[in-house]
């Protein structure tokens, strides 16, 4: 089993919360994640073809990052995600990433294992499918922000 | 003890209107404390294991596919044990009227449904339209939880044989009426999982050779209520070319859409013989040296093995 040390500090604190409940908590603690996702603001809600879809969700889900120009040399990175809410399971996933990785560096980002979403739990409530749909999302999020840094360097 | 059945003129047409309920039948059955004495249970089942926490029908409870029906370690649902201690944990007694609804044209509703039925469960019914047309005629939903009296459910043993097949019982049905309910895309082989849905290991794409495709929302109305029995007919005696008596298998991709479509054939059209084929694409696919058609022909039996 994987540790939570090789993770950012917010998205630790998340596995760290999941793994001390019981499933029921956990899904429950989701759902909560689903309820907080952040609405897209109006310049990318006016054009969604700026938006990516993760077509391996069940669901649709849309994301897309942007790295900010000004701070620090690393540059923030920020993370948009649309999805229904009539996807809660898919929702909850993109509020875990956008509440641990919004606004960390490229770095911090890429050193997230693709295997994380096995970490919180859910693997016997949640389909394997819908588990690779997690994963391919962290994996989508991580190929983009890769570009995007190399791109810049 | 069953509750009275609705009657309107769409449901009498079908060959056994009893197994559906209307969404302002529901309602009125609710109001009517129906639910709160226990004589009436709803329960929803979703594809999305959070939905029903979102907002449900006031009084239901979930029954989740994955977690509750399907046991953990072998492929197989859950036996008569772990059925029984699920439906008395939910209020449901051996008599109790169930009515089940869900997302997606109750497509996972009708596969709960199809569970409950290899336990022979007597009187249970889909609400018409399920979910979505509940919501979108703007009726009562509740982020509250029931908290049901125990049940009192035996347990009984599951007779599978009526309405489910296995691999083996396919191959010797080959010659008879196949319908095969996934998309264009997956029937003619070009894709072995859904559109938009993630690839899933099957390694051969294709349909059952002599198989029709009818894909299981052609059953539904666009407000996800049944088709009419006209057009269902249109649809299974036209297009698929099924006779009156044929004893026919459906499936899908692991036998939740062909559930929808067996619900059809066997409750609305009145095909006294329907097997659900649950083991489906994800095990045909993957099966040794089982006859595959790929394209959009239907494909004939016998079929030369091996070339």
């Amino acid at each position: 089993m994987m540790t939570t040390q090789a993770l950012p500090s917010a998205l630790a604190a998340i596995v760290d919360d999941f793994q001390a409940l019981t499933e029921p908590e956990r899904l429950q603690l989701l759902l909560e994640f689903s309820q907080g996702l952040p609405e897209l603001p109006e310049r990318l809600k006016d054009h969604p073809e700026l938006l990516e879809q993760v077509v391996e969700c069940q669901s649709p889900l849309f994301l897309t990052i942007e790295t900010e120009k000004a701070g620090s040399p690393a540059g923030a990175v920020r993370l948009f995600f649309k999805a229904p809410p009539e996807a809660p399971t898919t929702r909850g996933f993109a509020g875990v990433l956008h509440e641990g990785l919004d606004g960390l560096s490229a770095e911090e980002i890429l050193s997230v294992p693709d295997d994380m979403p096995e970490l919180l739990g859910l693997t016997r409530a949640i389909t394997p499918l819908r588990m690779r749909g997690m994963t391919a999302m962290l994996g989508r999020i991580k190929r983009k922000v890769a570009a995007s840094s190399a791109v810049r360097s | 003890m069953s509750y009275p059945v609705e009657q309107n003129e769409k449901f009498a047409a079908y060959a056994h209107p009893e197994r559906l309920v209307f969404t302002g039948w529901l309602a009125a059955a609710i109001d009517n404390g129906a639910v709160a004495s226990g004589q009436l249970v709803v329960v929803e089942s979703d594809e999305d294991v959070l939905l029903y926490e979102t907002g449900h029908i006031p009084g239901a409870v979930k029954i989740d596919w994955h977690t509750d029906l399907n046991d953990e370690v072998t492929r197989d649902y859950v036996d008569g044990a772990a059925f029984a201690e699920l439906a008395a944990s939910k209020g449901i007694s051996r008599d109790s009227t169930v009515v089940i609804y869900g997302d997606k044209s109750n497509w996972w509703a009708a596969y709960a449904l199809w569970v409950f039925t290899l336990f022979g469960h007597q009187d249970v019914r889909l609400l018409d339209g399920g979910r979505d047309k509940w919501i979108a005629e703007g009726r009562d939903l509740t982020t509250e939880k029931p908290a049901p009296a125990r049940g009192d459910y035996p347990v009984v043993e599951r007779d599978d044989a009526p309405i489910r097949a296995f691999k083996d019982d396919v191959l010797a049905h080959l010659g008879k009426p196949l319908i095969d309910v996934r998309s264009p895309e997956e029937y003619t082989g070009q894709r072995t999982h859904m559109p938009a849905y993630p690839e899933e290991g099957a390694l051969r794409g294709g349909h059952i050779p002599t198989a029709a495709s009818i894909p299981w929302a052609r059953a539904a109305a666009p407000d996800g209520t049944y088709r009419s029995r006209e057009e269902l007919e249109a649809l299974y005696l036209g297009e698929a070319g099924l006779s009156e008596g044929d004893d026919v298998v459906a499936y899908c991709r692991i036998g939740e859409r062909s559930s929808h479509t067996w619900f059809a054939l066997k409750y609305l059209l009145g095909f006294d013989s329907v097997r659900n084929y649950d083991g489906s694409w994800t095990e045909w696919g993957n099966a040794v040296r089982v006859p595959i058609a790929k394209g959009a022909e239907r494909g004939s039996f016998p079929v030369a093995l091996g070339v």
